[in-house]
Protein backbone atom coordinates (compact mmCIF):
# COMPACT_ATOMS: atom_id res chain seq x y z
CA UNK A 1 0.00 0.00 0.00
CA UNK A 2 1.82 3.05 1.18
CA UNK A 3 4.78 0.97 1.78
CA UNK A 4 7.40 1.84 -0.77
CA UNK A 5 10.30 -0.34 -1.95
CA UNK A 6 12.99 1.54 -1.11
CA UNK A 7 12.01 0.86 3.15
CA UNK A 8 15.01 -1.50 4.23
CA UNK A 9 14.06 -4.95 5.68
CA UNK A 10 13.03 -4.73 9.37
CA UNK A 11 16.56 -5.88 11.34
CA UNK A 12 16.06 -8.79 14.12
CA UNK A 13 14.39 -7.05 17.53
CA UNK A 14 13.35 -4.29 16.04
CA UNK A 15 9.71 -3.03 16.06
CA UNK A 16 8.60 -1.35 13.17
CA UNK A 17 5.34 0.92 13.57
CA UNK A 18 2.69 1.69 10.77
CA UNK A 19 2.86 4.26 8.25
CA UNK A 20 2.14 6.96 10.36
CA UNK A 21 1.78 10.15 8.13
CA UNK A 22 -0.81 7.47 5.98
CA UNK A 23 -3.02 7.20 9.10
CA UNK A 24 -2.88 10.80 9.97
CA UNK A 25 -4.12 11.33 6.89
CA UNK A 26 -6.33 9.33 7.02
CA UNK A 27 -7.71 10.83 10.24
CA UNK A 28 -7.77 14.37 8.99
CA UNK A 29 -10.00 13.06 6.36
CA UNK A 30 -12.06 11.73 8.59
CA UNK A 31 -11.92 14.94 11.03
CA UNK A 32 -12.79 17.61 8.48
CA UNK A 33 -15.25 16.11 6.63
CA UNK A 34 -16.88 13.23 8.39
CA UNK A 35 -16.72 10.74 5.93
CA UNK A 36 -14.32 8.81 3.88
CA UNK A 37 -14.60 8.46 -0.13
CA UNK A 38 -14.24 5.10 -1.97
CA UNK A 39 -15.72 2.89 -5.03
CA UNK A 40 -18.06 0.04 -3.36
CA UNK A 41 -15.76 -2.14 -5.47
CA UNK A 42 -12.46 -1.75 -3.48
CA UNK A 43 -15.08 -1.42 -0.47
CA UNK A 44 -16.29 -5.06 -1.06
CA UNK A 45 -13.46 -5.98 -2.09
CA UNK A 46 -11.65 -4.85 1.28
CA UNK A 47 -14.62 -6.54 2.79
CA UNK A 48 -14.54 -9.80 1.11
CA UNK A 49 -10.11 -10.07 1.83
CA UNK A 50 -10.07 -8.85 4.71
CA UNK A 51 -12.28 -11.65 6.39
CA UNK A 52 -11.73 -15.06 4.97
CA UNK A 53 -13.76 -17.36 7.63
CA UNK A 54 -12.96 -20.88 6.55
CA UNK A 55 -14.46 -24.13 6.40
CA UNK A 56 -12.60 -26.66 8.26
CA UNK A 57 -12.39 -29.52 6.76
CA UNK A 58 -9.44 -31.45 7.53
CA UNK A 59 -9.39 -34.81 6.01
CA UNK A 60 -6.10 -36.13 6.35
CA UNK A 61 -2.76 -35.46 7.24
CA UNK A 62 -2.71 -32.15 5.14
CA UNK A 63 -5.11 -30.63 8.16
CA UNK A 64 -2.06 -30.66 10.28
CA UNK A 65 -0.61 -28.20 8.07
CA UNK A 66 -3.62 -26.35 8.38
CA UNK A 67 -3.80 -26.16 12.47
CA UNK A 68 -0.31 -25.04 11.41
CA UNK A 69 -1.10 -22.14 9.72
CA UNK A 70 -2.99 -20.95 12.59
CA UNK A 71 -0.62 -21.23 14.99
CA UNK A 72 1.43 -17.70 16.32
CA UNK A 73 4.45 -18.69 13.92
CA UNK A 74 2.46 -17.68 10.95
CA UNK A 75 -1.00 -16.51 11.85
CA UNK A 76 -3.23 -17.08 9.94
CA UNK A 77 -6.08 -14.09 11.81
CA UNK A 78 -3.37 -11.58 10.57
CA UNK A 79 -5.14 -11.88 7.07
CA UNK A 80 -8.17 -11.84 8.73
CA UNK A 81 -8.76 -15.37 8.02
CA UNK A 82 -10.10 -17.29 11.01
CA UNK A 83 -11.52 -21.22 11.45
CA UNK A 84 -15.22 -21.48 11.58
CA UNK A 85 -16.50 -24.79 12.51
CA UNK A 86 -19.86 -23.69 11.22
CA UNK A 87 -20.27 -23.95 7.14
CA UNK A 88 -23.03 -21.05 7.89
CA UNK A 89 -20.25 -18.63 9.07
CA UNK A 90 -17.45 -19.52 6.45
CA UNK A 91 -16.67 -17.87 2.95
CA UNK A 92 -13.92 -20.32 2.70
CA UNK A 93 -13.20 -24.20 2.20
CA UNK A 94 -10.10 -25.46 2.88
CA UNK A 95 -10.23 -28.72 1.42
CA UNK A 96 -7.24 -30.48 3.28
CA UNK A 97 -6.77 -33.99 2.92
CA UNK A 98 -8.40 -36.62 0.81
CA UNK A 99 -11.26 -36.80 -0.16
CA UNK A 100 -13.36 -40.28 -0.19
CA UNK A 101 -16.52 -41.22 -2.14
CA UNK A 102 -18.49 -41.76 1.30
CA UNK A 103 -17.23 -38.39 2.09
CA UNK A 104 -18.19 -36.43 -1.04
CA UNK A 105 -21.90 -35.65 -0.59
CA UNK A 106 -20.73 -34.82 3.04
CA UNK A 107 -18.67 -32.69 1.21
CA UNK A 108 -20.76 -30.97 -0.95
CA UNK A 109 -23.75 -30.62 1.43
CA UNK A 110 -21.23 -28.07 3.65
CA UNK A 111 -20.47 -26.42 0.46
CA UNK A 112 -23.81 -26.06 -0.48
CA UNK A 113 -24.96 -24.97 3.39
CA UNK A 114 -22.29 -21.82 2.87
CA UNK A 115 -23.34 -18.49 1.96
CA UNK A 116 -22.08 -16.79 -1.17
CA UNK A 117 -19.74 -15.37 -2.37
CA UNK A 118 -17.76 -18.76 -1.55
CA UNK A 119 -14.49 -19.74 -2.26
CA UNK A 120 -12.80 -23.19 -1.93
CA UNK A 121 -9.08 -23.49 -1.67
CA UNK A 122 -8.17 -27.20 -2.62
CA UNK A 123 -5.16 -27.99 -0.21
CA UNK A 124 -2.77 -31.07 -1.54
CA UNK A 125 -2.01 -33.98 -3.74
CA UNK A 126 -4.96 -35.89 -2.32
CA UNK A 127 -7.75 -33.02 -3.27
CA UNK A 128 -6.24 -31.47 -6.24
CA UNK A 129 -5.99 -34.97 -8.67
CA UNK A 130 -6.35 -37.82 -5.76
CA UNK A 131 -2.91 -37.82 -5.96
CA UNK A 132 -1.16 -41.13 -3.90
CA UNK A 133 -4.69 -42.23 -3.88
CA UNK A 134 -5.42 -41.78 -7.77
CA UNK A 135 -6.22 -44.96 -8.93
CA UNK A 136 -7.77 -46.25 -5.38
CA UNK A 137 -11.79 -47.53 -5.73
CA UNK A 138 -12.85 -45.55 -2.71
CA UNK A 139 -11.28 -41.87 -3.31
CA UNK A 140 -12.74 -38.90 -5.28
CA UNK A 141 -10.04 -37.76 -8.31
CA UNK A 142 -10.19 -34.33 -6.85
CA UNK A 143 -11.88 -32.54 -4.91
CA UNK A 144 -12.63 -30.45 -8.11
CA UNK A 145 -15.57 -33.12 -9.18
CA UNK A 146 -17.22 -32.04 -6.13
CA UNK A 147 -16.64 -28.52 -5.42
CA UNK A 148 -15.84 -25.56 -8.05
CA UNK A 149 -12.33 -24.87 -6.98
CA UNK A 150 -11.06 -21.69 -6.69
CA UNK A 151 -7.21 -22.15 -5.87
CA UNK A 152 -4.72 -25.19 -5.93
CA UNK A 153 -2.34 -26.12 -3.52
CA UNK A 154 0.31 -28.49 -4.72
CA UNK A 155 2.22 -30.52 -2.20
CA UNK A 156 1.58 -33.65 0.10
CA UNK A 157 1.12 -32.04 2.24
CA UNK A 158 1.99 -28.41 1.52
CA UNK A 159 3.71 -26.64 4.07
CA UNK A 160 1.74 -23.93 6.31
CA UNK A 161 3.95 -20.98 4.05
CA UNK A 162 2.11 -22.97 1.22
CA UNK A 163 -1.41 -22.87 2.50
CA UNK A 164 -0.68 -18.85 3.12
CA UNK A 165 0.49 -18.23 0.19
CA UNK A 166 -2.56 -19.81 -1.30
CA UNK A 167 -5.18 -17.96 0.91
CA UNK A 168 -3.03 -14.69 0.05
CA UNK A 169 -3.72 -15.45 -3.96
CA UNK A 170 -7.23 -16.10 -3.35
CA UNK A 171 -7.25 -12.62 -1.87
CA UNK A 172 -5.02 -11.61 -4.69
CA UNK A 173 -7.62 -13.44 -7.09
CA UNK A 174 -10.86 -11.68 -5.22
CA UNK A 175 -9.66 -8.21 -5.96
CA UNK A 176 -8.75 -9.43 -9.22
CA UNK A 177 -12.47 -10.57 -10.45
CA UNK A 178 -13.67 -7.32 -9.18
CA UNK A 179 -17.31 -8.38 -9.12
CA UNK A 180 -19.95 -7.69 -6.85
CA UNK A 181 -22.00 -10.61 -8.40
CA UNK A 182 -20.29 -13.82 -7.57
CA UNK B 1 17.61 -54.56 41.88
CA UNK B 2 14.40 -52.78 42.41
CA UNK B 3 11.74 -55.08 44.33
CA UNK B 4 9.97 -57.06 41.49
CA UNK B 5 6.18 -56.12 42.29
CA UNK B 6 4.44 -59.21 40.31
CA UNK B 7 5.52 -62.15 39.32
CA UNK B 8 5.35 -62.15 35.37
CA UNK B 9 8.82 -62.29 33.49
CA UNK B 10 9.69 -59.27 31.12
CA UNK B 11 9.03 -61.63 28.12
CA UNK B 12 7.85 -65.14 27.43
CA UNK B 13 9.46 -66.49 24.54
CA UNK B 14 7.14 -68.57 22.18
CA UNK B 15 8.67 -71.74 22.79
CA UNK B 16 7.74 -71.39 26.60
CA UNK B 17 3.79 -71.41 26.15
CA UNK B 18 3.40 -73.43 22.75
CA UNK B 19 3.74 -76.76 24.71
CA UNK B 20 0.95 -75.99 27.02
CA UNK B 21 -1.36 -74.54 24.59
CA UNK B 22 -0.98 -77.41 21.89
CA UNK B 23 -1.94 -79.92 25.18
CA UNK B 24 -4.65 -78.21 26.34
CA UNK B 25 -6.54 -77.55 22.73
CA UNK B 26 -5.65 -81.21 21.26
CA UNK B 27 -7.65 -82.28 18.04
CA UNK B 28 -8.96 -79.07 17.06
CA UNK B 29 -5.49 -78.01 16.60
CA UNK B 30 -4.60 -78.33 12.58
CA UNK B 31 -0.94 -76.60 12.71
CA UNK B 32 1.37 -75.05 15.64
CA UNK B 33 4.40 -72.97 14.44
CA UNK B 34 6.82 -70.14 15.34
CA UNK B 35 7.34 -67.64 12.92
CA UNK B 36 9.44 -64.92 13.53
CA UNK B 37 9.29 -65.56 17.35
CA UNK B 38 5.62 -65.53 17.26
CA UNK B 39 3.23 -68.51 17.95
CA UNK B 40 0.89 -69.67 15.10
CA UNK B 41 -1.72 -71.50 15.73
CA UNK B 42 -3.97 -73.10 12.82
CA UNK B 43 -7.38 -74.36 13.95
CA UNK B 44 -10.61 -75.88 12.94
CA UNK B 45 -13.21 -73.19 11.58
CA UNK B 46 -15.94 -74.93 13.73
CA UNK B 47 -14.21 -74.99 17.41
CA UNK B 48 -12.72 -71.27 17.05
CA UNK B 49 -14.94 -69.98 19.48
CA UNK B 50 -13.78 -72.33 21.94
CA UNK B 51 -10.13 -72.28 21.27
CA UNK B 52 -9.96 -68.51 21.70
CA UNK B 53 -12.40 -69.26 25.44
CA UNK B 54 -9.79 -71.76 26.10
CA UNK B 55 -6.81 -69.10 25.32
CA UNK B 56 -8.69 -66.57 26.90
CA UNK B 57 -9.70 -68.37 30.57
CA UNK B 58 -7.15 -70.96 30.53
CA UNK B 59 -4.20 -69.32 29.31
CA UNK B 60 -4.69 -65.60 29.82
CA UNK B 61 -4.92 -64.26 26.54
CA UNK B 62 -7.13 -61.37 27.95
CA UNK B 63 -7.58 -59.34 25.05
CA UNK B 64 -8.46 -59.50 21.12
CA UNK B 65 -5.89 -57.19 19.78
CA UNK B 66 -6.70 -57.20 16.00
CA UNK B 67 -8.59 -59.70 13.51
CA UNK B 68 -7.25 -59.60 10.26
CA UNK B 69 -8.37 -61.51 6.77
CA UNK B 70 -5.91 -62.80 3.99
CA UNK B 71 -6.86 -63.61 0.71
CA UNK B 72 -5.39 -66.61 -1.00
CA UNK B 73 -7.32 -67.32 -4.23
CA UNK B 74 -5.18 -70.49 -5.45
CA UNK B 75 -6.34 -72.30 -2.47
CA UNK B 76 -9.60 -74.01 -2.07
CA UNK B 77 -10.53 -72.35 1.45
CA UNK B 78 -9.27 -69.31 -0.04
CA UNK B 79 -10.01 -66.71 3.05
CA UNK B 80 -7.69 -66.78 5.99
CA UNK B 81 -8.92 -64.69 9.32
CA UNK B 82 -6.30 -64.35 11.64
CA UNK B 83 -7.12 -63.39 15.45
CA UNK B 84 -4.14 -61.58 17.20
CA UNK B 85 -4.43 -62.30 21.10
CA UNK B 86 -2.42 -59.99 23.55
CA UNK B 87 -1.58 -61.65 27.19
CA UNK B 88 -0.92 -58.32 29.32
CA UNK B 89 0.23 -60.95 32.20
CA UNK B 90 2.70 -63.04 30.49
CA UNK B 91 3.48 -60.26 27.80
CA UNK B 92 2.93 -62.11 25.34
CA UNK B 93 1.08 -62.03 21.77
CA UNK B 94 -0.17 -65.06 19.26
CA UNK B 95 -1.94 -64.87 16.68
CA UNK B 96 -4.71 -68.07 15.72
CA UNK B 97 -5.62 -68.75 12.64
CA UNK B 98 -9.30 -70.43 10.44
CA UNK B 99 -9.48 -70.68 6.95
CA UNK B 100 -12.49 -70.06 5.34
CA UNK B 101 -14.83 -69.62 2.05
CA UNK B 102 -17.06 -67.02 0.21
CA UNK B 103 -19.87 -68.97 1.48
CA UNK B 104 -19.06 -71.37 4.49
CA UNK B 105 -19.51 -68.89 8.08
CA UNK B 106 -16.94 -68.43 10.57
CA UNK B 107 -18.77 -68.81 14.17
CA UNK B 108 -18.46 -65.44 15.84
CA UNK B 109 -16.22 -64.69 19.07
CA UNK B 110 -18.52 -61.22 19.71
CA UNK B 111 -19.52 -63.50 22.98
CA UNK B 112 -15.99 -63.48 23.93
CA UNK B 113 -14.57 -59.90 22.77
CA UNK B 114 -17.33 -56.96 22.05
CA UNK B 115 -14.27 -55.56 20.26
CA UNK B 116 -14.99 -58.33 17.54
CA UNK B 117 -17.60 -57.21 16.28
CA UNK B 118 -16.78 -54.04 14.44
CA UNK B 119 -12.93 -56.11 13.60
CA UNK B 120 -15.84 -58.87 11.86
CA UNK B 121 -17.47 -55.85 10.17
CA UNK B 122 -14.35 -55.16 9.04
CA UNK B 123 -12.56 -58.32 7.78
CA UNK B 124 -16.70 -58.89 6.37
CA UNK B 125 -16.26 -55.64 4.48
CA UNK B 126 -13.22 -56.02 2.90
CA UNK B 127 -12.69 -59.73 2.02
CA UNK B 128 -16.82 -60.65 2.21
CA UNK B 129 -15.87 -63.52 5.04
CA UNK B 130 -19.40 -64.48 6.64
CA UNK B 131 -19.28 -64.61 11.04
CA UNK B 132 -22.13 -66.48 12.22
CA UNK B 133 -23.70 -65.11 14.94
CA UNK B 134 -22.78 -61.78 14.88
CA UNK B 135 -25.98 -60.19 14.85
CA UNK B 136 -24.49 -56.73 13.25
CA UNK B 137 -22.45 -57.64 10.23
CA UNK B 138 -23.13 -54.82 8.24
CA UNK B 139 -20.58 -52.84 5.96
CA UNK B 140 -18.37 -50.91 8.04
CA UNK B 141 -15.76 -48.64 5.77
CA UNK B 142 -16.68 -48.41 2.37
CA UNK B 143 -19.23 -46.52 0.95
CA UNK B 144 -23.13 -46.45 1.06
CA UNK B 145 -24.24 -49.12 -1.12
CA UNK B 146 -20.64 -50.17 -2.07
CA UNK B 147 -20.60 -53.55 -3.97
CA UNK B 148 -17.61 -55.95 -3.77
CA UNK B 149 -15.30 -56.75 -1.38
CA UNK B 150 -11.90 -54.91 -2.14
CA UNK B 151 -9.36 -56.74 -0.10
CA UNK B 152 -10.01 -59.52 -2.12
CA UNK B 153 -7.50 -60.21 -4.74
CA UNK B 154 -9.89 -60.17 -7.56
CA UNK B 155 -11.26 -56.77 -6.97
CA UNK B 156 -9.84 -54.04 -9.86
CA UNK B 157 -7.79 -51.50 -8.33
CA UNK B 158 -10.10 -48.91 -9.09
CA UNK B 159 -13.49 -50.28 -8.46
CA UNK B 160 -16.44 -50.15 -10.67
CA UNK B 161 -18.10 -46.62 -9.32
CA UNK B 162 -16.54 -43.39 -9.15
CA UNK B 163 -18.48 -39.74 -8.23
CA UNK B 164 -18.86 -36.38 -9.16
CA UNK B 165 -21.18 -33.79 -8.59
CA UNK B 166 -23.96 -33.74 -11.50
CA UNK B 167 -24.91 -29.48 -11.54
CA UNK B 168 -28.28 -31.30 -13.81
CA UNK B 169 -29.67 -33.31 -10.75
CA UNK B 170 -27.42 -31.05 -7.83
CA UNK B 171 -26.18 -34.01 -5.72
CA UNK B 172 -22.90 -36.53 -5.95
CA UNK B 173 -24.38 -38.78 -8.79
CA UNK B 174 -22.12 -42.52 -8.85
CA UNK B 175 -20.85 -43.32 -12.57
CA UNK B 176 -18.57 -46.28 -13.83
CA UNK B 177 -14.95 -45.67 -13.74
CA UNK B 178 -13.17 -43.73 -16.59
CA UNK B 179 -9.49 -43.04 -15.73
CA UNK B 180 -8.43 -39.88 -17.65
CA UNK B 181 -5.48 -41.42 -17.72
CA UNK B 182 -4.13 -45.55 -17.39
CA UNK B 183 -2.95 -47.39 -14.25
CA UNK B 184 1.05 -47.03 -15.07
CA UNK B 185 2.54 -49.87 -13.44
CA UNK B 186 6.52 -49.32 -12.60
CA UNK B 187 9.33 -51.29 -13.03
CA UNK B 188 10.81 -50.48 -9.83
CA UNK B 189 13.36 -53.39 -9.77
CA UNK B 190 17.01 -51.71 -9.19
CA UNK B 191 19.30 -51.74 -12.39
CA UNK B 192 21.39 -53.98 -10.22
CA UNK B 193 18.97 -56.63 -9.48
CA UNK B 194 17.90 -57.81 -12.67
CA UNK B 195 16.23 -55.49 -14.83
CA UNK B 196 16.76 -56.09 -17.67
CA UNK B 197 16.96 -52.97 -19.80
CA UNK B 198 18.27 -53.43 -23.50
CA UNK B 199 19.83 -50.89 -25.00
CA UNK B 200 20.59 -50.70 -28.72
CA UNK B 201 23.63 -52.18 -29.37
CA UNK B 202 23.37 -54.85 -26.80
CA UNK B 203 23.07 -57.50 -28.99
CA UNK B 204 26.87 -57.45 -30.22
CA UNK B 205 27.64 -58.73 -26.76
CA UNK B 206 26.24 -62.10 -27.20
CA UNK B 207 28.08 -62.30 -30.14
CA UNK B 208 30.69 -65.20 -31.02
CA UNK B 209 34.08 -64.19 -29.57
CA UNK B 210 36.73 -64.00 -32.27
CA UNK B 211 38.94 -67.24 -31.92
CA UNK B 212 41.95 -65.29 -30.99
CA UNK B 213 41.62 -63.30 -28.60
CA UNK B 214 43.38 -60.44 -27.90
CA UNK B 215 46.43 -60.82 -25.41
CA UNK B 216 49.45 -58.61 -24.04
CA UNK B 217 51.96 -60.17 -24.10
CA UNK B 218 54.93 -58.19 -23.57
CA UNK B 219 55.48 -55.56 -21.51
CA UNK B 220 55.43 -53.19 -24.55
CA UNK B 221 52.33 -53.82 -25.66
CA UNK B 222 51.12 -52.46 -22.76
CA UNK B 223 51.58 -48.76 -23.83
CA UNK B 224 53.38 -48.40 -20.18
CA UNK B 225 56.89 -47.37 -19.54
CA UNK B 226 59.37 -44.35 -19.71
CA UNK B 227 57.63 -42.58 -22.45
CA UNK B 228 54.62 -42.60 -21.33
CA UNK B 229 55.57 -41.53 -17.35
CA UNK B 230 57.18 -38.73 -19.10
CA UNK B 231 54.27 -37.95 -21.29
CA UNK B 232 52.24 -37.72 -17.88
CA UNK B 233 54.09 -35.40 -16.36
CA UNK B 234 54.15 -32.79 -18.48
CA UNK B 235 52.54 -29.63 -17.21
CA UNK B 236 49.34 -28.99 -19.24
CA UNK B 237 47.28 -25.71 -19.06
CA UNK B 238 44.01 -25.98 -18.07
CA UNK B 239 42.86 -23.07 -19.87
CA UNK B 240 40.06 -23.21 -22.03
CA UNK B 241 41.88 -24.02 -25.77
CA UNK B 242 42.40 -21.34 -27.94
CA UNK B 243 39.73 -20.53 -30.35
CA UNK B 244 40.81 -20.27 -33.94
CA UNK B 245 37.83 -19.91 -35.92
CA UNK B 246 37.54 -15.84 -37.32
CA UNK B 247 34.58 -16.07 -37.95
CA UNK B 248 34.88 -16.14 -42.11
CA UNK B 249 33.67 -18.82 -44.01
CA UNK B 250 30.95 -19.60 -41.08
CA UNK B 251 29.75 -23.44 -41.66
CA UNK B 252 27.31 -22.69 -38.30
CA UNK B 253 24.98 -20.33 -40.27
CA UNK B 254 22.49 -22.39 -41.92
CA UNK B 255 21.74 -21.47 -45.97
CA UNK B 256 18.17 -19.48 -47.00
CA UNK B 257 15.22 -21.01 -47.03
CA UNK B 258 12.09 -19.82 -48.57
CA UNK B 259 11.00 -18.18 -45.55
CA UNK B 260 14.24 -16.67 -44.02
CA UNK B 261 17.39 -15.09 -45.47
CA UNK B 262 20.56 -15.74 -45.64
CA UNK B 263 22.28 -14.53 -42.99
CA UNK B 264 26.02 -12.98 -43.55
CA UNK B 265 28.76 -14.40 -41.05
CA UNK B 266 29.01 -12.80 -37.66
CA UNK B 267 32.36 -10.92 -37.54
CA UNK B 268 34.70 -11.78 -34.50
CA UNK B 269 35.56 -14.90 -32.68
CA UNK B 270 32.58 -16.64 -32.10
CA UNK B 271 30.60 -18.42 -34.10
CA UNK B 272 26.84 -18.09 -35.22
CA UNK B 273 24.87 -20.77 -32.66
CA UNK B 274 20.97 -22.02 -32.99
CA UNK B 275 19.63 -19.01 -31.15
CA UNK B 276 21.21 -16.28 -33.05
CA UNK B 277 20.05 -17.70 -36.51
CA UNK B 278 16.53 -18.20 -35.34
CA UNK B 279 13.66 -15.85 -37.28
CA UNK B 280 12.18 -13.39 -34.67
CA UNK B 281 8.65 -13.72 -36.03
CA UNK B 282 7.61 -9.98 -34.76
CA UNK B 283 10.19 -8.39 -36.84
CA UNK B 284 9.80 -11.10 -40.19
CA UNK B 285 6.46 -9.58 -40.39
CA UNK B 286 4.68 -12.69 -41.78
Amino acid sequence: MGMSETVPAARPGEIRQPDQDYFQALSTEVNDKGFLVTSTEELFQWARTGSLWWMTFGLACCAVEMIHVNMPRYDMERFGAAPRASPRQSDVMIVAGTLCNKMAPALRKVYDQMSSPKYVISMGSCANGGGYYHYSYSVVRGCDRVVPVDIYIPGCPPTAEALLYGVMQLQRKIRRSGTIER
Amino acid sequence: MATVLHSAPKFTPAEDVKDAIVASLGAVLLEAKIVHEELVLTVKRESIEDVIRTLRDEHEYQQLMEMAGVDYPQRLERFEVVYMLLSVTKNHRLLVKVSTDENTPVPTVTNLFPCAGWLEREVFDMYGVLFQGNTDLRRILTDYGFEGHPFRKDFPLSGYQEVRYSEEEKRVVYEPVTLAQDFRSFDFMSPWEGAEYVLPGDEKADAPKSDAPKTTEKPSDTGAGKATDAKAAEKKSHAAPAQTDKGKDASGAPDATEDRPGKAPREGDTTDTKSATEVDKDKSGS
